[in-house]
């Protein structure tokens, strides 16, 4: 019995002004020629919320690349969906939030890359920093709620204290302290970006000090380092579960990260109905339930809260999709996580390109 | 600890709606969806920062019958501890 989804994940454009090193974006960025048109995302939403599909995350890449994008957050906001916009900030100036606040956004994340400006530039490769800070006034300004994310590795994470200050200041109703996930670019450079085991250990006291001080105020949600936990993120809630996200070319995957897999055919939103894609696919039913599991995860009592892992990371680590995620000290592959651990060190970074 | 009279209301970002899909209310947050059972729905709807706990007691006894305090009120602490709900005393 499959569910209908909770959540869409839109990457309207993989265009960006940023080069985050950790980016989870594809290597093979989709070209702004494939991008879908106005009518066609307005399509795929009004698809979506007859299928079930409640919440809408306008994302990218910089989603305010896309000059069209108040008409398709207004689109998604008149179907009666919670509309999240998630950016860098660039480009966020107060009439373009006002137009968006008007066309009924709920929610906005802003991303930050560290704490201070020298450093913060430095991962965004641009000067970003001062566009950020003038972004959230004018997001608090408009009124919405705001969530501040960042992205934690090596190279930030002293500033964990400072980052929950600069959130602070920002009025930010959450904050969101989120370990990288090596997918994409992140994966490129997983080797400089690992943080330390000193450094987790130094950031928990921190985080869990925040938590009590700022309780009612500002909520702070932190993601793990998976590669150093005992047991796998249950992602996605599971394959196929919850959420389903399209890119930039109306290819509709079950994960962000599921272009990877090479045996995963992926349907497209413009040539096949979205809800035959969620009931129906090839690619949706791969790795859906249990069925598709193999021993240590096929007989052991947590398949089903973290459902295996991840079928990315797994793929992207072991070869093949279906094994245990191996940041399971179960997995048979488990020594590869260790192997990266033990490598780790300083390396220069690849930023994003384009 | 919840008391009677208490003015449960939805959080900043938290937005309540009923879903024809699913039949269903629903509390929508900046990071996903809680789909809401009848009771549950019964005891939110009334969670407007002006009803007291005890003015939603009374006015759930009117639809439901054997409605007790506790349930209001664990339904309540639930939502509260999921960052759904808050709730300001009185004084």
């Amino acid at each position: 019995m499959v569910d209908p989804p909770l959540g869409l994940l839109a990457e309207l454009t993989h265009r960006c002004p940023l080069h985050c090193p950790y980016c989870s974006n594809p290597l093979e960025l989709v070209r702004r020629t494939d991008e879908l048109s106005t009518q066609q995302w307005c399509d795929a939403l009004t698809q979506a919320r007859a299928l079930g599909v409640l919440q809408v995350h306008l994302s990218g890449g910089e989603p305010l690349a896309r000059r069209d994008l108040a008409d398709i957050a207004g689109h998604a906001a008149g179907l009666g969906c919670y509309v999240n916009l998630v950016t860098s900030g660039l480009g966020l100036t107060a009439q373009r939030m006002a137009e968006l606040a008007e066309r009924g956004i709920a929610h906005v994340q802003l991303s930050v890359q560290a704490a201070d400006p020298a450093l913060a530039d430095r991962i965004a490769g641009t000067r970003a920093h001062q566009h950020k800070l003038a972004a959230a006034v004018v997001i608090r300004d408009a009124g919405l709620p705001l969530t501040v994310n960042a992205v934690l590795h090596r190279e930030n994470h002293h500033q964990v204290g400072a980052l929950i200050e600069l959130a602070e200041r920002f009025g930010a109703d959450r904050l969101e302290l989120a370990n990288t996930q090596y997918y994409g670019w992140g994966l490129v450079n997983r080797s400089a970006l690992m943080p330390t085991r000193e450094q987790l250990d130094a950031a928990a006291p921190v985080v869990r000090a925040a938590r009590e001080r700022l309780a009612g105020r500002m909520d702070i949600v932190y993601v793990v380092a998976d590669y150093r936990e005992r047991y796998p993120k249950p992602c996605m809630h599971g394959w196929g579960a919850r959420q389903l996200t399209v890119a930039p070319n109306g290819d509709v995957l079950p994960c962000p990260a599921a272009s990877v897999l090479p045996d995963l055919v992926l349907d497209n939103v413009t040539r096949r109905p979205l809800a035959e894609i969620w009931y129906e696919s090839s690619s949706f039913n791969a790795f859906r339930g249990t069925e598709w599991m193999r021993e240590p995860c096929r007989s052991c009592v947590r398949r089903d809260d973290d459902h295996g892992g991840c079928r990315c990371q797994a793929y992207l680590l072991t070869g093949d999709a279906a094994n245990t995620d191996p940041v399971c000290s179960l997995s048979p592959h488990h020594h590869v996580v260790a192997d990266a651990l033990a490598d780790a060190g300083p390396a220069e970074l690849v930023m994003r390109v384009p | 600890m919840i008391t009677a009279d208490a003015r449960p209301r939805l959080r900043r970002g938290i937005l309540l709606r009923y879903d024809e899909i699913r039949d269903a209310h629903v509390l929508m947050y900046p990071e996903g969806v809680l789909v809401l059972n009848e009771t549950a729905a019964a005891i939110v709807r009334h969670c407007d920062g002006a009803a007291t706990i005890a003015d939603i007691m009374t006015a759930l006894a009117e639809h439901y019958r054997g409605v007790r305090d506790t349930d209001v009120v664990d339904v309540l602490a639930r939502l509260v501890d999921r960052r759904m709900i808050e709730v300001a005393a009185d004084g």
